[in-house]
């Protein structure tokens, strides 16, 4: 059993100390937009916020994250609006498949609460999400919408 | 439901939940008072005809047959039927029929099947002519009610007029009417330079449940009840499953049970898949790997060698004059050897399928390239027939061909089937979709291009030797034993035709089929083809003494399209003049699924190993483009495609089996390492060409012809991490 705490509710999960919190996200908390892409924490797709910050969490277990501020994607926006990582996603239709832009979007915007005006440096350093589709583009672009906002 | 989608966007969600629940979209006749059928949606609203629902609220809900999987074509192809149907763009909606209500219906909805870079081009006249007929027969049921002639009755956003009695009305008010009408014979189309919804690039309508982590892909399905199994197929492909020792993980938390799956694989069925995978690793299996575990790249690439020797049999694909002869009787003649290895499709989205199985039914819910193949795929790892059988179609993570394949159907039916009444979700670990990938089949390829005295080029000599893909997969569209497919981008005539004129030129295969299964990965025969040929082309030139571009320009005078898109990249990068100092520019052309396209790059290189692409300048004639905007990330996503493929991809063989086992192993590249690709889009019109794939094939040799510029060093073999060259 564990006691998780995301998006501002707390889960009670039936769940072994080491499974790996992604796991527990999908699941066991049926929150379903954090995706699975390698679980080697290579790709990002499975990028949450603990504690604010961006973490692939194929490679934290749940034991590690006990009385921690989980974020996925489904608690990303702050009430009844979408975060503005969101809706600079949606304005410039950033997606293609779409699999990898949870985590891409969490990654973002971790990467836009430690620096609100990140130069194109800051984002090559930052993001190192997988897109197969290649969406690399509208991402950089997205950002910088938000930054000038 | 999420709180914050849209309007429409909860429309689509309701669409896919439903679907995942198993409802669909439930399709029913109703013959009210003995008058004509009307098909009905699964809320109740009227089908005024397959392609189009119209709700009594005006929304428009427009079929697709074809999948989306990134590519934007559920938004383009609703795009062509809006456009003839004169809707209103904000009030429309998508859904997808069921193969199984398609066969029912006499394949109403046609092909499904996509693939090829066919979603738009092979059904944009169907499509359209839907939209069309449908509008016709709205207008017509309000004319009606009114008691006027149709030809005096206009339509604009979904709101018809009789501009001479003052009336209006809507769609939605006159669908009832319009669905029990007989739909004209004839339509005519609208010209594509009077689209206004079409042609446009409008946004995607899939966005937004995509950021809020909403979207269902075959992966999110959840259904009452659902177990989930994670499996292992036979590391070496065609060997078989000996014994597994159950007893082992039977005991381990959430298991339920393990079963074989076929002859060559085992899942392991739990709670969680996080179970079933804890479980299934501490499984033990034992394999009879067969003769195929003696199978290395090395001997691979040492049979294929043996291909290029011109006594061996080879098929001829393309042909003019004697070139053999006219190589050796040339004043000078070069020769070049290229090879290109095994890919991966590495979807984000490893393949899984979920599967409920009864004594009397079968459905599957996944994502799939091709709908009526993975219904096919259900029927018969079944045995049911095809009344019993559906597949729901997901969001796919990802295609780039893997999906179009049914191999991860079949497995989840064959485990649903031995546990009847439960639906199981079938899930591959990114190991198990590295080991059992449709790869992108291996290849070598020696060239040899023979000049006159005066450096004009009298002959090519291109010989393939490798596998061909409808050999594994398509056995029946083989040609006396020759694959045509394996000729795309130096055919002689097709889709894929080679843009150069040589007096004398040979064009031939030796086919050689390694035990390593392969499949249709984006870009397919275009991709080695387009590199051996363009960077051959560069060497051409170089032995020539002459520029890249203008020693391809002197061999098209006869292939104008392929010109003029070669012409829009030298154009756009500025080729006629000198590159920043420290950057060096490559180009290359290929024609690929009836589309004209063309690459340039600008890179730098750092100590011979490190190189920083600057710039990509890309250009495609497609005929007619739909939507713009998605054509131009088609185009960029190419290049990120081809190009980890160049730097980091390829897959080896060792003891039969796929060495790469995850991304650390088979890598992609990251925003990093990607420059901005400027599209230039010169759609010439008059044909209907594919998008989402052409491009991939100039990704590579455009960066690799720069790389020889910057270095003069060739080189000849894919990836360049083989080659301790990576990304600066």
């Amino acid at each position: 059993m564990a006691n998780l705490t995301i998006n501002g509710k707390t889960f009670t999960l039936d769940v072994e100390p080491d499974t790996p919190l992604l796991w527990a996200i999908r699941e066991n908390a049926g929150l379903t937009g954090t995706k699975y892409g390698c679980g080697i924490a290579q790709c990002g797709a499975c990028t949450v916020h603990i504690d604010g910050v961006a973490t692939r969490s194929c490679g934290v277990s749940v034991s590690e994250v006990a009385g921690k501020k989980i974020t996925t994607i489904e608690g990303l926006a702050p009430g009844d609006t979408l975060h503005k990582v969101q809706k600079a996603w949606i304005a410039q239709d950033v997606p293609q498949c779409g699999y990898c832009q949870s985590g891409m979007i969490m990654a973002v915007a971790s990467l836009l609460n430690e620096k609100p005006k990140p130069t194109d440096a800051d984002i090559d350093a930052a993001i190192t999400n997988i897109c197969r589709c290649g969406t690399f583009q509208q991402v950089r672009e997205a950002i910088h919408t938000i930054a000038s906002a | 439901m999420n709180k914050h989608v849209s309007p429409r966007m909860n429309r689509r969600a309701f669409v896919i939940g439903s679907a995942a629940l198993g409802t669909g979209l439930a399709i029913g006749l109703d013959i009210p008072f003995g008058g004509p059928a009307v098909v009905r949606a699964a809320d109740g609203s009227p089908e005024v005809n397959a392609w189009v629902v119209i709700r009594p609220d005006d929304t428009v809900v427009i079929r697709i047959a074809r999948s989306e999987m990134g590519q934007g074509s559920l938004t383009g192809l609703a795009q062509l039927v809006a456009e003839e149907l004169e809707c209103d763009w904000s009030k429309v909606t998508t859904e997808y029929p069921t193969p199984g209500q398609s066969v029912a219906r006499k394949r109403v909805w046609g092909d499904f099947s996509t693939g090829g870079s066919r979603g738009i081009r092979t059904s944009q006249d169907y499509v359209r002519k839907g939209g069309a007929t449908a509008r016709v027969m709205l207008i017509q049921a309000a004319a009606d009610e009114w008691r006027v002639p149709a030809s005096e009755c206009t339509v604009a956003n979904g709101v018809i007029t009789h501009k001479a009695s003052g009336q209006t009305t809507t769609y939605g008010k006159v669908a009832e009417a319009a669905a029990k009408l007989t739909p004209p014979a004839e339509v005519k189309l609208k010209d594509p330079k009077d689209w206004t919804i079409a042609g446009k690039g409008l946004l995607r309508l899939d966005t937004t449940d995509k950021t809020t982590g909403a979207m269902v892909y075959g992966i999110d399905v959840k259904l009452p009840g659902m177990l989930n199994a994670a499996i292992k197929d036979c590391p070496v492909f065609g060997g078989k499953v000996k014994s597994f020792d159950e007893a082992k993980v039977a005991g381990m938390k959430g298991v339920k049970k393990v079963v074989k799956v076929g002859d060559s694989a085992v899942a392991v069925v739990a709670d969680t898949w996080w179970h079933a995978k804890t479980a299934l690793e501490a499984l033990p299996i034992v394999w009879d790997e067969g003769d195929n575990a003696k199978v290395s790249s090395e001997s691979i690439a040492k049979w294929l060698a043996e291909g290029l020797d011109n006594e061996q049999p080879a098929y001829v694909g393309n042909r003019n004059g004697d070139a053999k002869a006219a190589i050796a009787g040339a004043a000078k003649k070069i020769e070049a050897v290229y090879n290109y290895p095994y890919q991966n499709h590495a979807t984000m989205e490893p393949m899984n399928a979920t599967a409920l199985y009864t004594a009397d039914k079968c459905e599957v819910w996944c994502g799939t390239q091709n709908g009526e193949a993975a219904f096919a795929a259900v029927l018969e790892a079944s045995g049911l027939p095809a009344d019993k059988c559906d597949v729901h179609k997901l969001m796919l993570g990802g295609g780039f061909g893997r999906r179009g394949m049914t191999d991860y159907v079949r497995q989840a039916v064959e485990i649903a089937k031995q546990m009847p009444g439960t639906p199981v979700k079938l899930l591959w670990s990114r190991e198990e979709d590295m080991a059992h990938g449709k790869y992108h089949p291996v290849t070598q390829c020696k060239m040899t291009g023979a000049f006159d005295a005066n450096n004009n080029l009298v002959a090519l000599h291109y010989r393939l030797s490798g596998q061909s893909i409808l050999f594994s997969l398509r056995p029946e569209a083989l040609q006396n034993g020759m694959d045509p497919a394996a000729f795309q981008g130096v055919a002689q005539s097709g889709e894929a035709v080679f843009g150069y004129s040589v007096p004398n030129l040979l064009i031939e295969h030796s086919m050689r089929n390694p035990h390593v299964p392969p499949g249709f990965w984006r870009g397919v025969n275009v991709n080695h083809n387009a590199i051996y040929m363009e960077c051959f082309m560069d060497e051409l030139a170089h032995a020539a003494g002459q520029d890249p571009l203008e020693f391809r320009r002197k061999l098209m005078g006869s292939h104008p399209k392929h010109l003029a898109v070669l012409n829009a990249v030298a154009e756009k990068i500025g080729w006629s003049k000198p590159a920043p100092r420290g950057v060096y520019r490559g180009i290359a052309q290929v024609m690929g699924y009836g589309s004209y396209v063309a690459g340039a790059a600008e890179i730098s290189v750092i100590d011979g190993t490190k190189i920083k692409v600057h710039r990509i300048v890309a250009s495609t004639d497609p005929g007619y483009i739909v939507n713009p905007a998605q054509v131009e990330r088609q185009i960029a996503g190419s290049f990120v495609y081809g190009l980890s493929a160049l730097f980091y991809g390829g897959c080896t063989v060792k003891d039969g089996r796929i060495e790469q086992t995850n991304f650390d192993t088979y890598n992609s590249m990251r925003i990093n390492e990607m420059p901005k690709v400027e599209a230039v889009m010169v759609p010439s019109g008059g044909f209907w060409g594919g998008v989402g794939e052409p491009t991939i094939g100039v990704a590579a040799p455009a960066v690799l012809n720069a790389y020889f510029a910057a270095t003069g060093k060739r080189i000849r073999s894919v990836p360049l991490r083989d080659q301790n060259i990576t990304f600066a």
